[in-house]
């Protein structure tokens, strides 16, 4: 973490529970990066998260007030607090698995009623915490520990699905994206509506290894490979885009 | 203080509500903030009246994508300092488990209506039922004591919504209101009292939030927004909310006095009301809408000389052990008459030394006070 982040971290928790090489911990600077740039004081945000690895970037790292919530239902506990008391910044930070599986329906749900929640999705492609199951991002034929002959399933573009429901702000970057993340994440907090980041991190212990995708650094370095910019995507062609992941700013109420 | 007597939003005065309206009046005149429901028959109409109130009162409601969001919207709501209420029935109750399991272990105050129908699963969702009470105590995964009210009228309906209130912010515990399809869809007068006393919960800025040096302690409450970087979670956390999921000695601690808390104060939680109970030799135990049939029943039998009384259990959970017992030991016999297979019927076993007989009526209809009247003859 980067020493001038520090005091937006808890005292006294000491290291992150983060495997090795994770993009979480990346992830966790940019949004934290992105609230310093925006100069918003932390103390008028409220940081709700479900339960999986991403739920532990704001639990109990971030020094700010914190829900830390049920498999699922982050999105469902923020609306109560959002429509009770709406000066509360409100920042849903959760993972694939938590918001798009069993949490889908509250995601989509959200969407519609445009409520004014800032959702950040950490997409590792898999369950991380529970040992690297299936989940409905894993893209099809990779290997999981429930999928040992390869993912028989497409997995589900969430930034169409949420843009789909009415999201006012729709987004997907990868953490090695690092500055258009921040603004990214600065934007979706300036954003009044639903706002819905897409954040593709690596997962290197447990979806990397089953897959053969080497090293961390590895990993982040097939990411720089495979993300292309939304407007570079529209000039290329069928074949070039084949393997490759389209980011960029999918909606954008805000322009 | 955090008792304090507030002026009765409606004048005070005579009123001809359904059930479900008066859960609705109830939860308005208790300050209730936020609610958050799904429709369910037969609860559907506190949404419904809900949604007309509130929009009057200035409070907050709407109606969410299922039970689960519900709950855990309400929950939501309470930690940004609203009284948060829903209402639901059976299925909805069902899976509103998980949810209230996260209310109990972060100490959360919200009121749950359960509109009780007959069960399970679909079973007769417009006719009556009392098949959820073992559930309101033991639904959810590793449970802990919790409230659980009973009313009888829709005049209790109202007084014990307001009152289901009070219990959840004062002991910061998720307070159900076992209401029942007949009661909620019973019209009758009730009085609306001009004044009425509310407990708002206690916040000590800077002290533990879930913590105290008593092993049955209630902790204040903060609420988000006030600046304490607040830190909630239902995993197993220390007094200030820090997770520490593999420390025995938190876990022990935060289960004991979760449970503590509670079961230590049920003296000042528990009411019950006793009808010709000082010389009868056969009590009735009872409670909800079977509690009209049963005073019926018993006062037909005492005009005709017969010594039979009647013990009304207003609070379902924490039970009334001690009650039970005394009664027990001064009676020949109880009679418990329940519309389900036998759930209050075993916790009276545990604790009255009489003879403990069973009524389970579970055809979807009241228990009619003709039935009881036939089955305390046989039992004379």
């Amino acid at each position: 973490m980067a020493r001038d982040l520090e005091q937006y971290l808890r005292p006294g928790i000491g290291a992150t529970t983060f495997c090795p090489g994770c993009g979480e911990a990346i992830l966790m600077r940019l949004i934290l990066r992105a609230i310093d740039e925006l100069k918003i004081d932390i103390d008028d945000m409220l940081f709700v998260s479900g339960i999986g690895c991403a739920a532990w970037i704001p639990s109990p790292y971030f020094n700010a007030e914190t829900l830390h919530t049920l498999h699922g239902r982050a999105i469902a506990f923020a609306t109560g607090a959002k429509m009770f008391n709406p000066k509360l910044k409100t920042m849903v930070i959760s993972g694939d698995g938590d918001l798009a599986d069993i949490g889908g329906n509250h995601l989509i749900h959200a969407a519609r009623r445009n409520i004014d929640l800032t959702v950040i999705c950490a997409n590792n492609m898999n369950y991380g915490m529970t040992g690297g199951q299936v989940c409905s991002t894993t893209p099809q034929g990779a290997y999981t520990q429930t999928t040992p002959q390869g993912n028989p399933y497409r997995p589900m573009d969430l930034c169409k699905l949420v843009q789909a429901a009415g999201a006012t702000y729709v987004a997907r970057y990868s953490v090695t994206q690092r500055v258009a993340l921040i603004n990214s994440v600065e934007r979706a907090l300036q954003t009044r509506g639903f706002s819905f980041i897409e954040a593709l991190t690596p997962c290197p212990v447990q979806f990397g290894r089953r897959n053969q995708l080497g090293a961390p650094a590895d990993m982040l370095k097939s990411l720089v490979d495979k993300c292309v910019m939304k407007e570079d995507a529209e000039n290329l062609s069928l074949e070039e885009l084949k393997g490759k992941i389209i980011t960029g700013e999918f909606s954008d109420g805000c322009s | 203080m955090a008792w304090k007597k507030v002026k009765s939003i409606l004048p005070a005065g005579n009123y001809y509500f359904s059930g479900n309206e008066a859960i609705t009046e109830g939860a308005v005149a208790a300050g209730c903030g936020y609610y958050a429901g799904y429709p369910i028959t037969p609860a559907t109409e506190i949404l419904e009246t809900i949604s007309v109130r509130f929009r009057e009162t200035g409070a907050v409601s709407i109606q969410m994508e299922d039970e689960i969001a519900s709950i855990c919207a309400c929950i939501g709501a309470s930690w940004a300092g609203a009284k948060a209420m829903t209402a639901t029935s059976g299925p909805g109750f069902s899976l509103m488990q998980e949810g209230i399991g996260y209310a109990v272990m972060t100490e959360t105050p919200v009121v749950i209506v359960d509109t009780q129908r007959a069960g399970p699963s679909t079973g007769q969702a417009t006719r009556v039922g009392s098949g959820d009470i073992m559930q309101a105590r033991w639904g959810t995964h590793g449970a802990l004591p919790i409230i659980a009210l009973s009313p009888w009228s829709v005049q209790e309906l109202y007084d014990q919504t307001i009152n289901a209130f009070n219990l959840a912010e004062k002991y910061r515990v998720p307070v159900f209101l076992m209401a029942e399809e007949a009661t909620a869809h019973l019209r009758e007068r009730i009085d609306i009292a001009g004044e009425i006393k509310l407990f708002d919960r206690e916040k000590k800025p800077g002290v533990a939030a879930f913590g105290t040096e008593e092993s049955d302690g209630v902790p204040p409450m903060p609420i988000f927004g006030e600046r304490e970087k607040l830190l909630v979670t239902g995993s197993t956390h220390d007094a200030y909310g820090i997770r520490k999921t593999d420390n025995p000695l938190t876990q022990e601690k935060l289960i004991v006095r979760l449970n503590n808390k509670i079961v230590n104060r049920r003296e000042e939680i528990i009411e019950y009301e006793e009808y010709h109970l000082k010389d009868a030799d056969i009590a009735i135990v009872c409670y909800g809408f079977t509690a009209r049939s049963s005073l019926f029943a018993i006062e037909r039998l005492r005009k005709e000389g017969e010594k039979v009384g009647m013990l009304r259990l207003k609070t379902l959970w924490p039970f009334a052990d001690r009650v039970i017992s005394d009664v027990g030991s001064r009676v020949n016999r109880i009679f418990v008459p329940e519309m389900n297979m036998g759930q209050v019927v075993g916790e009276v076993m545990k604790y009255a030394s009489c003879e403990v007989v069973p009524y389970n009526q579970v055809n979807g209809e009241i228990i009619q006070p003709n039935t009881i009247t036939e089955h305390l003859r046989r039992l004379l």
